[in-house]
């Protein structure tokens, strides 16, 4: 198990130093989006239409904050169960997604699309949003609001703590601990 | 006959749906602290830290534990020598979640089921009304977050599967459910009544104080059992591995059909939050 420090996205060509059950600590812009603005995504890049946010290089966090405090930055935030985001992650890698920050366990094809694209899929820790609050530096809804929490929003973070799940290699901490288990 | 206003129980619906948002109760609190108190892996110890980080933030700037404030799920127990007045109890409630979700800064994630309009103030509520005797008015509020409920599941299994099976189905519904519903999680399990009653049984259970014995001893012993099989799943906090799968199975059970063995499983997560007052 390592540390890494990632700054985002300067460092997406750095993703072949992560290795399931590493720690990251994760700064710079990601995006939130979680299953209605997946939904919308995958129908624009299916009609070979634009996204209102460019996925190349870009981290998605499956996340849909509580509402802003005033005064505050963002809302208790964290992550939701990723698996329920399956069907759209193979298109949103080809539009060049290469960070998945969700919750929970892998769907079954995820280890073997990780490797394909070079994505990688990583867990913040879930119940822990007042904190998670913390590491949000702006926040800025950048695509259909009327979607409410699940409206896309554009994040700055600072020293995001994660777990790596999913690696570029084709291994999976979840999977790899099952076996073990076995 | 005692007179209760509705606004008097829109008021506390209200007050409990912020309080349970922000705060832990003391049994689930006392619960994960006692996780730390032994030797963990270094993921574990720092999720460990992180919940109690958590706690300590959301109560010190009034944000709510987890961003997912859940659908309201709210139990009422109503005396029968209670007169309800000034309008309609159910309304009252209603109206309540809604103050308290927009006061509370809490999210509002209700969304019509097929065509995912969001209803903006996070109702209906749930609301599982009882009566019983006496001149009081209990109201508990269970806010109930997505991940864990979408891993819950329900069976009718045959009778001859009998308690052999009832538990397999309870440990393969925790496996199956991997690091999803944000373990350690509370199991709670509904066994017998009908296809509705055993996951309202389920639900209920998930309220019960956690280091309380169940006073039916088969069932208390079940509880036991069940404990011990579903922490040597290796799931562990937040499903890094470990022994610490579950903070308690708790157990409810009534009588049943006799070609009908019901059972439902509901899980919580370690956010296990519910507040109550009696009015």
């Amino acid at each position: 198990m390592r540390e890494h420090i990632l700054q985002w996205p300067e460092d997406a060509g750095k993703l072949d130093a992560l290795h399931s059950g590493d720690i990251v600590y994760l700064s710079g812009t990601i995006y939130t989006a979680r299953d209605a603005a997946h939904r919308r995504f995958v129908s624009l890049l299916q009609a070979g239409e634009g996204t209102p946010v460019d996925l190349r290089d870009s981290a998605i966090f499956y996340a849909g904050p509580s509402p802003c405090l005033p005064g505050h930055v963002c809302g208790s935030i964290g992550p939701t169960t990723s698996s329920r985001m399956e069907i759209y992650k193979e298109d949103m890698m080809k539009a060049g997604m290469k960070l998945m920050i969700g919750k929970g366990s892998s769907d079954p094809g995820l280890p073997a699309l990780c490797q394909r694209y070079g994505a990688a899929y990583l867990v913040a820790m879930g119940g822990v949003a007042a904190l998670t609050a913390h590491c949000i530096r702006s926040m800025e809804t950048v695509a259909w609001p009327e979607l409410g929490a699940e409206a896309v929003r554009r994040l700055t973070v600072e020293r995001l703590p994660l777990v790596v799940i999913d690696d570029i290699y084709g291994n999976d901490y979840f999977i790899d601990l099952a076996q073990k288990c076995e | 006959m005692r007179a209760i206003h509705v606004d008097e129980i829109r008021a506390a619906v209200r007050k409990l749906c912020i309080d349970a948002n922000l705060y832990l109760p003391s049994d689930v609190t006392a619960a994960l602290e006692n996780l730390s108190k032994k030797e963990n892996s270094p993921l574990t110890e720092m999720c460990l830290t992180q919940f109690r980080a958590n706690r300590e933030v959301a109560a010190a700037e009034g944000l709510a534990l987890c961003q997912d404030t859940g659908t309201a799920v709210v139990f009422i127990e109503l005396g029968q020598e209670v007169q309800i007045c000034g309008g309609l109890l159910t309304d009252a409630v209603q109206q309540g979640v809604a103050d308290g979700y927009r006061d509370g800064y809490l999210r509002k994630s209700i969304v019509t089921a097929l065509s995912r309009i969001n209803t903006e103030d996070n109702t209906p509520a749930v609301i599982h009304l009882r009566l019983v005797a006496g001149e009081h008015l209990l109201i508990r509020v269970l806010p109930k977050g997505g991940g864990a409920e979408n891993m819950s599941r329900m069976a009718m299994l045959k009778p001859s599967a009998g308690v052999e099976g009832v538990c397999d189905f309870v440990v393969d519904t925790v496996k199956l459910a991997g690091a999803n519903p944000c373990p350690p999680v509370i199991v709670g399990v509904g066994i017998g009544g009908n296809f509705e009653s055993a996951p309202i049984l389920a639900k209920q259970a998930l309220m019960r104080e956690i280091g309380s014995r169940n006073p039916d001893p088969e069932l208390d012993e079940l509880e036991q059992k069940l404990l011990m099989r579903i922490n040597q799943l290796n799931i562990g906090v937040q499903g890094f591995g470990g022994p610490d799968t579950a903070l308690a199975v708790f157990l409810e059970s009534m009588p049943c059909h006799f070609a009908s063995l019901p059972v439902a499983v509901n899980l919580n997560c370690h956010v296990a939050r519910h507040q109550q007052v009696i009015l």
